[in-house]
C-alpha cells in the first residue's frame, strides 16, 4: 500500500506521522533489511540499529492488548466533555502487522469496563479534537461489532 | 562481574514528615530531612565534611515552578559551594540520585557524599498533577491516546489479570497491607488503617444522623464506589498512591571511613540500574517490568545474593498492581504468583517476605522525586532495629530497595548489609 510518492519525502518523524494521521491515514516506518514494521514510526531499528527505514500504510486491524477506564482524565480529555460521570477507555491495541500502539477505544461502555475486551478486534479511526490552529487528528479504535 | 572500584556505606539516614503542607516548600522540607538525617548519624556530622551533593528532583519546575533544584538544596543547608547536581529519572529520580551518590564515592573522587530527594505536589490541583505526572510517560504517543499515569497501571493490570487470573480483590490486599504498616509509622501521610477510616466514616455518619454505611469489612469498604471511586478500572482510590509533599537525605561515605561516623554502618553492597522504551505499547510483556528484572539482577551478582536472601524490601508501590508485579520482577514469587503471595499474607510485616514496612508509597506517601532515598531511611532504621512498633520480628541484616520511574522506563535497585 506504500505510495512512493508521497511519502519518500517525509522524514520519520513525529510530525510525519502526525500529518500521515491528519489526511487519515495510519503509518509505521519499515526496515527495508529485515522488514519488521514499527509503528508509530521510528528511524533507527532498536534491535539491528538499521536505519534504512521506508514509509508502510497499516491496516488499522487490531485487537485490543491492555485497557484501562479513565475517570480522573488527561485535561486534553476533559476538554474534549469526559469526566467522573462519562469516563473513556484507553488501550494498548496489537495491531495485524505485529506492533502495539497506544489509543482511545471506541464503541465499547466506558462505564462498565469488562475483562472479557480483551482480545476483542478493533479498526483505526480518526478524531479530531482541538481549536484552531491546535485541531489535529488523534488515532482511536473503534470495537467491531 | 561489574563491582564498585571500593566499598560505600549509609551512615545516616533521614526524612520529614510527608503529606500536604501549604506552608511548606521543598527547601523547608529538604532543610526538615536533612536535620533528621544528621541526627541518625552516631558520632556526629560536621557538614563541612561533605563534599558533594546530589538531588533528586522529579519536577519541581512543573509542580512549584522552580527549577534548577540542587544548588537550592545545598544553599539551604549550608553547602554551597559544594557541586550540587540534580538527577531527574521521573519517580525514580531520588533512587538514581543515590546510585550517582555511590558511584562518586565508589570512584575514589569523594569520601563524603549527601544525597537528598525533594517533591512538592500539593500546590496544583488534582489535574494538573495528573498533567504532570503523565509527562512521565510517552507525551508524543501514549498522552494523546488519554493515557494518566493511575492508567498506564491500570493496563497493566488488565492484562496481568487477565493473563494470570488474579482478582482486583488482590490489589486492594496490598493497600489494606501497607496502611496497617503505615498507622505505626510517626513518618506516614496516612497514619490509619483501612479499618480505622472505614469505623472513622461509620462514626461520623453516626454523628451527623446520616444513613449508616453497612460495611462489615475492609473489603466491603473497599468495593463501595462511594467510598473507594475508581479512577482508573480497575485501580481505585485505594490501590493509588497519593499526592504528598516530602523530602529525605542520605549520607554516603567510603567504607574505610564508615566507623568514624555509624556503630552500625550499612554498606551498599549491589547496585543496578535499567531503563526500557519510552511507551509500554513498546514492551514485549505488559505484566512484568523489564529493567526492574535487569536492574535486580544486577544488583543480585554484583551482591553476590539471590532473592531467597533478602529479609526486607522496600519497592515501588505507586500503585497496588506495581506491588504485585515488582515482587516478581525481584525474584521473591514466580511470574504470575505474587498476587496470591499478596493475598495469602506472604509480604505483611509478620510474613515471610516482608515488603513496604513503612507503609510504602500508599501509605507513607509518594513524593515523587523523594521517594527512592525514602525507601533507605526505612531499611536504615529496620537493620538497626528502629522500626519502633513496626520492627520486623527477626534481624534484618540484608536489604532492599527497588525504585521506578514512570512506566519501567527507569529502575534501580540497591541491597544493603549490614556487618
Amino acid at each position: 500500500m506504500t505510495d512512493k510518492a508521497t511519502t519518500a519525502e517525509r522524514p520519520f518523524t513525529l510530525a510525519s506521522f502526525q500529518a500521515y494521521m491528519n489526511e487519515g491515514r495510519l503509518m509505521g516506518s519499515r526496515n527495508k533489511a529485515t522488514g519488521e514494521v514499527f509503528a508509530p514510526p521510528r528511524p533507527i531499528d532498536p534491535a539491528t540499529h538499521g536505519d534504512d527505514m521506508e514509509w508502510v500504510e497499516l491496516s488499522g486491524r487490531g485487537t485490543l492488548a491492555a485497557f484501562t477506564s479513565v475517570y480522573i482524565g488527561t485535561s486534553a480529555m476533559i476538554a474534549a466533555g469526559y469526566d467522573r460521570k462519562k469516563p473513556y477507555v484507553a488501550g494498548v491495541v496489537e495491531l495485524a502487522e505485529g506492533p502495539r500502539i497506544s489509543a482511545q477505544i471506541l464503541g465499547l461502555d466506558a462505564a462498565r469496563p469488562d475483562m472479557a475486551w480483551i482480545g476483542r478486534p478493533l479498526r483505526a479511526t480518526f478524531v479530531e479534537r482541538g481549536e484552531g490552529e491546535k485541531r489535529r487528528a488523534y488515532l482511536a479504535f473503534e470495537a467491531i461489532v | 562481574m561489574k563491582k564498585l572500584n571500593r566499598g560505600v556505606a549509609v551512615v545516616g539516614t533521614g526524612m520529614s514528615q510527608f503529606g500536604s503542607f501549604p506552608e511548606k516548600t521543598t527547601r523547608d522540607l529538604f532543610v526538615e530531612a536533612f536535620q533528621d538525617m544528621r541526627a541518625s548519624v552516631d558520632r556526629g556530622l560536621d557538614p563541612n565534611d561533605i563534599e558533594a551533593v546530589y538531588i533528586g528532583n522529579y519536577s519541581s519546575d512543573l509542580f512549584e515552578g522552580q527549577g534548577h533544584t540542587a544548588p537550592i538544596m545545598a544553599d539551604w543547608v549550608g553547602l554551597a559551594p559544594r557541586p550540587a547536581t540534580r538527577v531527574e529519572d521521573a519517580c525514580a529520580s531520588g533512587g538514581v540520585a543515590l546510585r550517582q551518590g555511590i558511584l562518586a564515592v565508589a570512584s575514589g573522587l569523594y569520601d563524603v557524599v549527601l544525597v537528598g530527594g525533594i517533591e512538592k505536589m500539593s500546590n496544583l490541583p488534582i489535574s494538573g498533577v495528573t498533567d504532570a505526572l503523565a509527562t512521565a510517560g510517552d507525551v508524543s504517543f501514549e498522552i494523546p491516546a488519554g493515557f494518566t499515569f493511575p492508567g498506564f497501571y491500570a493496563a497493566m493490570a488488565t492484562a496481568y489479570m487477565h493473563r494470570y487470573g488474579a482478582s482486583a480483590d488482590a490489589l486492594l490486599r496490598v493497600g489494606i497491607k501497607n496502611h496497617d504498616n503505615g498507622a505505626l509509622n510517626p513518618k506516614a501521610q496516612f497514619r490509619a488503617r483501612i479499618a480505622d477510616l472505614m469505623a472513622g466514616r461509620i462514626a461520623k455518619a453516626q454523628q451527623k444522623g446520616l444513613p449508616v454505611p453497612e460495611w462489615q469489612t475492609e473489603m466491603d469498604f473497599l468495593h463501595d464506589d462511594g467510598a473507594n471511586p475508581p479512577i482508573a478500572w480497575p485501580l481505585r482510590l485505594f490501590d493509588c498512591s497519593p499526592v504528598t509533599d516530602g523530602a529525605a537525605a542520605v549520607l554516603l561515605v567510603s567504607e574505610e571511613i564508615a566507623r568514624r561516623f555509624s556503630d552500625a554502618p550499612l554498606y551498599v553492597i549491589g547496585t543496578g540500574q535499567a531503563s526500557d522504551t519510552s511507551a509500554l505499547h513498546d514492551r514485549p510483556e505488559l505484566t512484568a517490568l523489564r529493567a526492574a528484572g535487569a536492574a535486580a539482577r544486577q544488583a543480585y551478582e554484583m551482591a553476590g545474593v539471590t532473592a531467597g536472601d533478602i529479609k526486607i524490601a522496600e519497592v515501588h508501590d505507586c500503585f497496588t498492581i506495581a506491588e504485585i508485579i515488582a515482587t516478581e520482577d525481584l525474584g521473591f514469587f514466580a511470574p504470575g504468583t505474587g498476587h496470591e503471595a499478596a493475598e495469602e499474607g506472604l509480604t505483611s510485616r509478620h510474613g515471610p517476605k516482608p515488603v513496604n514496612t513503612s507503609g510504602g508509597l500508599k501509605s507513607k506517601g509518594h513524593p515523587v522525586g523523594a521517594s527512592g532515598t525514602a525507601q533507605v531511611v526505612e531499611v536504615w532504621k529496620q537493620m538497626r532495629g528502629a522500626a519502633g512498633e513496626r520492627q520486623v520480628e527477626r534481624d534484618v541484616d540484608l536489604a532492599l530497595t527497588h525504585n521506578v520511574g514512570g512506566t519501567g522506563q527507569t529502575c534501580v535497585v540497591h541491597v544493603y548489609e549490614r556487618r
